[in-house]
C-alpha cells in the first residue's frame, strides 16, 4: 500500500519512571537472575506509579508528539489509541487523549486492539485517512501498562509505556515521509486474554516461530519485495520486541545486519511495553537518524498479524529534534522500587 | 467518596484536564479555578477563559499520611500548594519526585494522571498533579 | 438606629468527648436545660432559637436540625434557625442571636452549638469535615484538613522560622488548661516529647497537632441588658460583634500565613468595643490545629507577625500570663465538636469573666474575647465581652 505523500510531522514518547529489576523478581520466585536476563535479553523493566495507566501514558506521549510537532491540537481529524490495558472495557481512551490536548470536538475517535500491534493498526487507519485527504493531521498512539501473571516469564517483560505518531501531509512539516505499509495478517492464538481475566495467557514456544517469527518475516519480505529496498538500502530496522532476543534473530533471518536493529531495540531497558513497543523503537531510531535515512519498522501483534513500514526520514528531522524528551532520557530517568512496592503500583494484591 | 456525582465532575474535565482557568481582562489578574465574577472587578470585570501553561513554583507542600477516603492505595503522598507563572495558585499532588528536591520555589511542571477512581467499576477522574523539573 | 445592649444571663454545655449513649437531640437537651437553669428563666418565655451545627446531614442524616431542637426543647412554636459556617456555626449563630436581641427583634433568645461526629466511622466524618474547605479543588484533589493546616503550618515556619517545637507547645499548653476543665475532653496533661513523638498526620502536623473528633453541645441565653439583672447578678456583656469572609480555597488566598478573616473581624470588633488588643484578658482562639492558634494570636493583634511561636514558647499565653489564651483547652483539649465550639468559647468566657473557672481562673479578668473559624479561614467570627458592673 502506496504511503500516498502521507509522513510524520510529529512524534513523542513517554515512559514510567519507576523500573524493577531482574534481581529483584527472581529473589522472590528463586530463579537465576543470569540466566533469566541472558534468556531474555531484558534487565529490567518500568512500572508505572499507582496513579498511571494506559490513558495517563497515552496523553503525556500525545502532549510530548504536539510540542514535537508543532502544529495546532484542534487541527487533529483523527486519534486512535491502540492499547491491551485500556482502563475501560467500554469508554475510549481517546476521547480522553483528545480532551487533553484540547482537540476536541472536530474529530473522529476510536479505541484500538490487536495485542501489541495495535498502536501501528491505528497508524494505518491515520496514514489512510490522510492520504484521501480526509484529514489534516491524525495521530496514532501505542500505549500500555500490561500485566505479567506473577511467577511467569512475562512478569519479568512486561512493561509499560507509550508512543504517539501525528501523521499528515503537508511536505514542509514532515521529518520522515511513510513510503509504504503492508500488512500480513492469520487467525493465530499465541496469546490472548479473555474479559475479566487478570492476566493473559499464552502458548508458550508456540509463539515464537508460528506466530511472531511467521508474521515478522513474512511482512518485512513483503515490504522488501513491493519496494525494492533490501536489507542493503536499510539503514535502521526496528522490529516488535518482546524481548531483547527475538528482534535480533528475526534481523539474522532476514539477512539484516545486527548493527541496525540494535538502535531500535529498547526493551533490554525498559521491557516489553506492548502496543508502544515497536513505536518506542522507531522513536528511538528517529532519535537520531539523519536525512535520508531508511528505515523499515516491522511490528507484531499477537492473534496473530504484523504491519510493515518504509519510512524515509526528511531533513526537517533535525530542524524538530531536541523540542522534547527522547526516548534515551526517558530511560535514563529512573528510579528503582522493590518487589513489595511493584505490587502494590500494579494492584496485584488480591485485596486491591 | 462523596462529591463525585457524574456532572459534577464531568464539567470541571477541561479545568482539570488542560489547567484552563480564567483571566479578568480588566484588572488582569489570572484566577483558578474558573470564575464567572471577578473579585476584584465585579460587575466592571471581564473574565475571559485561559488555558494556563503549567509551569510553576512550589509555594507550600505536605506530606500525607492518613489520607481520606479514595486515596488510601496512594498514601503516603505529597500535597502541594503549587504557585503557576501566571499568578494563580492551585492546590494539587506532587508526583515522580524525590521527597529532597521538595523545597519551597522550586520549579515544578504540570504532569496527566488519575485523581481518583469509584470503586473497581466506577468512573476514573483524571486531571492534573505535578513534578518537579530540573 | 438604635441597637440595645445584649448580655449573656445564662451558659450551659455538655462533656465534650465520645457519647456512645446520647444522640444528637439528648446532647442537645442537656446543654439546654444546664443554660436555662442558669440563667434561671423560671417560666420566662424565651422567644427564638438559633442553632449552629456544621454536618448533621451527613453525620447523622438529619437536616432542619433547628426544628428537631425546638421540638426536643418543648419550645415550640417559637421561630428556630439553623446556622452553618462550618467549624464557626456556633459563633455565626451567637452573632446572630446577638443581632436579634441588640435589634430589638427577639429579647430572649437561646443560642446553641451541637455535633455528633461519632456515629459514622471515622473516614465518613473527615469526608464530612472536608466539606468545610472547596470540596471540587481540595477535597477531590486529595486535600485533607489536616493537610489544608500542614500547608500553612510549612509556609509559616518558612517564612518566619517557626519550628515544630512551638507548634506542639501550644498543644501542650492547651491539654494543661483542659485538665482542668471538667467538661474538657482530654483529661490528662501532655508532655512536649509526646506530642513531638506522635505519628506524622500531614507533615509537619501530628496527631498532637490535631484537634479530635469529638461529640457535645453547648447553650448560652441572651437577653437585653436593662433586663438582665432579672436572671443573673453576673450579667456578662457582649460589647463587641464582628464577622468576616474569605476564599474558599486556601490557594485562592494572596498568603497563606495569615487569615485575613480574622484581621477584618478582630479589627472591626476592636473598633466597636473601643479598646485594643492589649486590654483584652482572656481569649478562646479556634485551634483547630496547633498552627490555628499561633496565626490567631497574630492576627488578632496580640502579638505582632511571625512571633507567635516564640510568644507560646515563651509562656505568653499561658494562664494567667501576658494573655490567657484557650484557658478551657481550646479545641485541642477541651475538644472540638464542630457546631458546638463557638458556642461553647462564649460559654467559657462567661464562667471567665463571672469568677466561676474554677482551677483555671485568669485573675481579675474584666475583658474576654471568642475567636471562631470556619474552615481554612473562609469564615471568622468574634466577639468581645465584659464584665458587666
Amino acid at each position: 500500500m502506496n504511503g500516498n505523500g502521507v509522513g510524520i510531522v510529529g512524534y513523542g514518547v513517554y515512559i514510567p519512571r519507576f523500573r524493577i529489576n531482574a534481581e529483584e523478581i527472581t529473589k522472590i520466585w528463586g530463579e537465576e537472575a543470569d540466566r533469566i536476563k541472558d534468556g531474555l535479553g531484558i534487565h529490567e523493566k518500568s512500572v508505572p506509579d499507582i496513579d498511571e495507566d494506559a490513558a495517563t501514558i497515552a496523553v503525556e506521549a500525545a502532549r510530548n508528539a504536539v510540542k514535537h510537532s508543532g502544529i495546532n491540537a484542534a487541527e487533529i481529524g483523527a486519534i486512535y489509541v491502540g492499547s491491551e490495558s485500556h482502563p475501560y472495557a467500554v469508554k475510549p481512551t481517546a476521547t480522553v487523549v483528545a480532551e487533553a490536548i484540547q482537540a476536541t470536538p472536530k474529530l473522529t475517535a476510536a479505541d484500538m486492539e490487536f495485542a501489541c500491534k495495535a498502536g501501528t493498526a491505528g497508524l494505518q487507519c491515520v496514514l489512510g485517512m490522510c492520504a484521501a485527504g480526509m484529514i489534516k493531521y491524525g495521530m496514532a498512539i501505542g500505549s500500555d501498562t500490561s500485566q505479567g501473571r506473577p511467577g511467569d516469564a512475562l512478569e519479568y517483560s512486561a512493561g509499560a509505556g507509550g508512543a504517539a505518531y501525528i501523521v499528515g501531509k503537508e511536505k514542509s512539516e514532515m521529518i520522515a515521509e511513510i513510503k509504504h505499509t503492508c500488512s500480513f495478517t492469520t487467525d493465530t492464538p499465541d496469546f490472548w486474554r479473555r474479559p475479566g481475566a487478570d492476566f493473559p495467557s499464552h502458548g508458550g514456544r508456540f509463539t515464537g516461530e508460528p506466530a511472531y517469527f511467521k508474521h515478522v518475516i513474512s511482512a518485512s519480505k513483503m515490504l522488501m519485495e513491493e519496494t525494492g529496498i533490501g536489507p542493503n538500502e536499510l539503514d535502521y530496522v526496528v522490529f516488535h520486541q518482546p524481548n531483547g532476543k527475538f528482534p535480533l534473530q528475526a534481523a539474522k533471518m532476514l539477512g539484516i545486519p545486527k548493527e541496525k536493529v540494535v538502535r531500535g531495540l529498547v526493551t533490554p531497558m525498559i521491557g516489553n511495553t506492548y502496543s508502544a513497543a515497536s513505536m518506542i523503537g522507531l522513536a528511538a531510531v528517529l532519535d537520531v537518524a539523519k536525512p535520508g535515512d531508511r528505515i523499515m519498522l516491522t511490528s507484531f501483534g499477537s492473534g496473530a498479524g504484523s504491519d510493515s513500514f518504509l519510512i524515509i526520514a526528511t531533513d526537517k528531522l533535525e530542524e524538530k529534534r531536541n523540542r522534547v524528551k527522547t526516548v534515551e532520557s526517558f530511560v535514563n530517568d529512573k528510579e528503582y522500587i522493590e518487589y513489595g512496592k511493584y505490587v502494590k503500583y500494579r494492584r496485584k494484591l488480591k485485596s486491591l | 467518596m462523596t462529591g463525585t456525582g457524574l456532572a459534577l465532575t464531568w464539567r470541571r474535565i477541561p479545568e482539570r484536564y488542560n489547567l484552563i482557568g480564567s483571566r479578568c481582562e480588566n484588572c488582569g489578574e489570572a484566577f483558578f479555578p474558573v470564575r464567572t465574577i471577578c473579585p476584584n472587578c465585579r460587575r466592571r470585570g471581564r473574565i475571559k477563559r485561559e488555558a494556563f501553561s503549567g509551569n510553576g513554583k512550589i509555594y507550600s507542600y505536605t506530606f500525607v499520611t492518613s489520607p481520606p477516603t479514595g486515596f488510601e492505595l496512594e498514601a503516603p503522598y505529597i500535597m502541594a500548594v503549587i504557585e503557576l507563572e501566571e499568578g494563580a495558585k492551585v492546590t494539587a499532588q506532587l508526583v515522580d519526585t524525590d521527597y529532597e528536591k521538595v523545597k519551597i520555589g522550586a520549579p515544578v511542571k504540570m504532569v496527566f494522571r488519575k485523581i481518583q477512581e469509584e470503586g473497581k467499576e466506577g468512573l476514573i477522574h483524571y486531571g492534573f498533579k505535578f513534578k518537579v523539573v530540573d | 438606629m438604635v441597637m440595645r445592649r445584649v448580655a449573656i444571663v445564662g451558659v450551659g454545655m455538655t462533656e465534650f468527648g465520645e457519647h456512645w449513649e446520647m444522640g444528637f437531640r439528648e446532647l442537645v437537651a442537656q446543654a439546654g436545660l444546664r443554660a436555662i437553669e442558669d440563667a434561671k428563666l423560671a417560666g420566662v418565655k424565651i422567644d427564638a432559637l438559633y442553632g449552629g451545627t456544621m454536618a448533621a446531614g451527613r453525620l447523622i442524616g438529619q437536616e432542619h436540625i433547628t426544628a428537631l431542637i425546638a421540638d426536643y426543647m418543648g419550645l415550640n412554636p417559637i421561630p428556630a434557625t439553623r446556622v452553618e459556617a462550618a467549624c464557626a456555626s456556633g459563633g455565626v449563630a451567637l452573632r446572630q442571636g446577638y443581632m436579634a436581641v441588640a435589634s430589638g427583634m427577639h429579647d430572649i433568645v437561646v443560642v446553641g452549638g451541637a455535633e455528633k461526629m461519632t456515629d459514622v466511622p471515622v473516614s465518613d466524618a473527615a469526608v464530612a469535615l472536608g466539606g468545610a474547605g472547596d470540596q471540587e479543588w481540595e477535597l477531590f484533589m486529595g486535600a485533607t484538613f489536616p493537610a489544608l493546616y500542614a500547608l500553612m503550618a510549612r509556609r509559616h515556619m518558612y517564612e518566619y522560622g517557626t519550628k515544630e517545637e512551638e507548634l506542639a507547645q501550644v498543644a501542650v499548653k492547651n491539654h494543661y488548661n483542659a485538665s482542668k476543665n471538667k467538661y474538657a475532653q482530654f483529661k490528662s496533661p501532655v508532655s512536649l516529647e509526646t506530642v513531638m513523638g506522635s505519628k506524622v498526620i500531614a507533615d509537619p502536623l501530628k496527631l498532637f497537632d490535631c484537634s479530635p473528633i469529638s461529640d457535645g453541645a453547648a447553650a448560652v441565653v441572651l437577653a437585653p441588658m436593662e433586663m438582665a439583672r432579672q436572671f443573673t447578678d453576673t450579667p456578662v456583656e457582649i460589647i463587641a460583634s464582628a464577622q468576616a469572609s474569605d476564599t474558599l480555597a486556601l490557594s485562592s488566598r494572596k498568603s497563606l500565613t495569615e487569615l485575613r478573616a480574622t484581621k477584618v473581624a478582630a479589627k472591626k470588633a476592636f473598633e466597636l468595643a473601643h479598646i485594643t488588643p492589649g486590654d483584652v484578658d482572656v481569649c478562646e482562639v479556634h485551634d483547630c490545629f496547633t498552627i490555628a492558634e499561633i496565626m490567631a494570636i497574630e492576627d488578632i493583634g496580640f502579638f505582632p507577625k511571625g512571633k507567635g511561636g516564640k510568644a507560646t514558647m515563651d509562656g505568653e499565653t499561658a494562664l494567667n500570663s501576658t494573655i490567657s489564651i484557650n484557658t478551657s483547652g481550646g479545641l485541642k483539649g477541651c475538644g472540638h465538636p464542630v457546631g458546638a465550639t463557638g458556642v461553647k468559647q462564649a460559654v467559657e468566657i462567661t464562667w471567665q469573666l463571672r469568677g466561676e473557672a474554677g482551677d483555671r481562673q485568669v485573675k481579675n479578668a474584666e475583658i474576654g474575647m471568642t475567636h471562631n473559624v470556619g474552615g481554612s479561614g473562609a469564615t471568622c467570627v468574634v466577639h468581645i465581652m465584659r464584665r458587666a458592673d
